[in-house]
């Protein structure tokens, strides 16, 4: 375990009954990285995301987020950590800025840093005219960039966006990913989980998921080379059919 | 503590956007009470009698008058005969029939006793009971009113007293009934289905990802019922109070206690009916289904729990708004004090810790 290593999972496990969900799954992520955390659905890359966020405890094994055990300090992980969900996770009756407000108020900002904030979000994602509109008046792709943004308020070390461009536009998908280079040049940790082989390609990393186990991890480039094929959806369908 | 302000904010928002969530909270308690006290109601005034008079005298007559001259009766007609008596029930323009028989009069003189023959329509049992009570009371009134001139060798008169409600007020029941099913429906109802939109939305996991600890999540959303709840207890009180003459013999403070406390136990059903649903419209059939209907039916709002089948008595035993109805009835009708209701209180109280544990544990179990 580096110091460069912002997220170490060892050995995670997690049981439901008799079912397993994560199978000993072992991985590091380096801080700065773009993480992709991919797989098929119920593969199993929610339940372990939920137990990096430290709502969900671990059968067994152990993962240290942002220097916090998931385990026991999982309070400490919740404060250090920002979470953009797969479902939009803004209130849609409340504005654009009474929504900053409030996100901005649990992770414990003052007033006058929420005040700047709210500015500053508002200029940078060119909201001024909605800014006074409520949420759910606005397009999916806006809203979409304002959960993000809303989702850095705190500054976090890492954010955890669990697929993050579900049912948005090529454009909007594009310009989210701008956003999420961007958060990463400033040193921000982003462990992203999605659907789309394409983003795969602009992660840093990628780890593939299959039935509980990581069955791949590596750069796009170098998986691509290993499993002999050019695209990244090549790669998936190999693996996902090996295993079948 | 400031986190827990700007939540509380939030709340208030969704609160008083939503178009449908403030006609519960503030056009319902209105609309019930006022239905209750107005539409609903046990009383009898001037209900339409017919009478068929196949006597025709002075003492018929008198009768007669007496009869409509109370606010109670109007005489829509008199008939002729007793063909007619069912003929003119079934269009319904009269509830009852006043029969009296021939030679009632001569009767009266000669045997000392006539037959009057009350007939009512009993589609409507409580309706017809009461008029059949009514008229005795007037016939009881007219032979009174003679035996003191004709001096009979002796009589008993019975004088009944009402107490704590004299003039039987139907508004005395409905009021603390009512404040029951309000409660029960703002707080159980309106935060279970708050909760469980949260999940619906998603924005519950973000919530639980935040530094705030679930306890805070949920106190969060239920303090803005409570302080809602109370404002709804006191609208109704005050209506039962200055508009329907409703007293309050009791302590306005324990009262203002005991309403809190049963807003608690409501809250902790909402909470736990929150644990156990996903989604909001299971939300509201669980409250709708599990809460109303027992503390309409069961609670002795509407149906005296003493006249129930023995198994439904067992079982309004674990309804808390029965518990409720009885402290509030005893505080506002009868001016109770904790040391006359200490035992329906902690009856409350106990069940409140119940529900409240069996939520905590039913939240663990999901989080594990």
């Amino acid at each position: 375990m580096s110091e460069e290593n912002i997220i170490s999972v060892h050995n995670l496990s997690k049981v439901f009954g008799d079912f397993t969900a994560v199978n000993t799954i072992s991985f590091d992520v380096k801080k700065g990285e773009i993480f992709g955390f991919l797989g098929a659905n119920g593969a199993g890359k929610t339940t372990a995301m939920k137990m990096l966020i430290g709502i969900s405890k671990p059968s067994s094994g152990d993962a240290i987020v942002a220097g916090f055990d998931v385990k026991t300090q999982s309070e400490m992980v919740k404060k250090s950590i920002g979470y953009m969900s797969q479902k939009f996770s803004m209130y849609d009756d409340l504005t654009i800025k009474e929504n900053i407000t409030f996100f901005g108020g649990i992770y414990g900002l003052s007033k006058v840093q929420i005040k700047e904030k709210t500015k500053k979000l508002i200029e940078e994602l060119q909201l001024e005219a909605v800014a006074s509109k409520l949420v759910g008046s606005l397009p999916l792709g806006w809203k979409q960039k304002l959960a993000f943004s809303v989702a850095l308020l705190h500054e976090p070390k890492i954010v955890f966006l669990d697929e993050p461009t579900g049912g948005v536009d090529p454009i909007t998908r594009r310009q989210f990913w701008e956003m999420i280079y961007a958060e990463a040049h400033k040193g921000t940790t982003l462990f992203v989980t999605t659907h789309y082989m394409d983003e795969a390609e602009y992660c840093d990393r990628v780890s593939i998921m299959v039935e509980g186990k990581i069955e791949a991890l590596d750069t796009p480039k170098n998986l691509k080379k290993q499993y002999n094929v050019d695209s990244m959806n090549a790669v998936f369908l190999k693996l996902a059919r090996n295993i079948e | 503590m400031k986190r827990f302000i700007g939540f509380v904010t939030k709340e208030f928002y969704h609160i008083f956007r939503d178009k449908r969530s403030m006609f519960i909270l503030f056009g319902m308690p209105i609309a019930q009470i006022m239905l209750f006290g107005f539409a609903i109601t046990n009383e009898i005034n001037n209900v339409n009698i017919a009478i068929l008079d196949q006597s025709k005298d002075n003492e018929t007559h008198k009768i007669i008058n007496k009869i409509s001259a109370s606010p109670y009766f109007h005489i829509e007609q008199e008939i002729n005969s007793e063909a007619q008596i069912e003929s003119i029930f079934k269009k319904g323009k009269v509830k009852a029939v006043l029969v009296f028989q021939n030679n009632f009069i001569k009767d009266l003189q000669t045997k000392k006793q006539a037959k009057v023959q009350i007939i009512t329509d009993a589609t409507d049992p409580n309706i017809a009971n009461t008029i059949t009570n009514y008229i005795n009371a007037i016939l009881q009134n007219y032979l009174l009113e003679n035996n003191a001139i004709n001096q009979p060798n002796y009589q008993i008169q019975t004088q009944t007293q009402l107490y704590y409600n004299p003039e039987l007020k139907s508004v005395f029941t409905f009021v603390p009934g009512v404040m029951t099913v309000i409660l029960m429906l703002v707080s159980a109802m309106m935060t279970s289905i708050s909760i469980t939109r949260e999940k619906e939305l998603g924005t519950m996991e973000i919530l639980l990802v935040s530094p705030l600890n679930p306890l805070q999540v949920i106190l969060g959303k239920v303090f803005p019922y409570i302080f809602l709840s109370v404002i709804n207890a006191i609208v109704i009180v005050t209506l039962g109070v200055f508009v329907f003459g409703m007293p309050v013999q009791g302590s306005l403070f324990l009262l203002a206690l005991e309403s809190i406390l049963f807003i608690i136990t409501a809250l902790s059903l909402g909470i736990l009916i929150s644990t156990v649903s996903n989604s909001q419209q299971t939300a509201m059939m669980l409250s709708l289904m599990g809460l109303m209907l027992p503390v309409i039916i069961l609670s002795g709002f509407i149906f005296p729990i003493s006249s129930m089948p023995l198994p439904l008595q067992i079982i309004s035993n674990i309804i808390p708004a029965k518990w409720f109805i009885i402290i509030i009835k005893a505080i506002m009708l009868k001016g109770a004090t904790i040391q006359i209701i200490w035992k329906e209180t902690l009856i409350l109280i106990g069940m409140t810790l119940f529900f409240i544990g069996l939520s905590i544990k039913k939240y663990k179990i999901r989080l594990e």
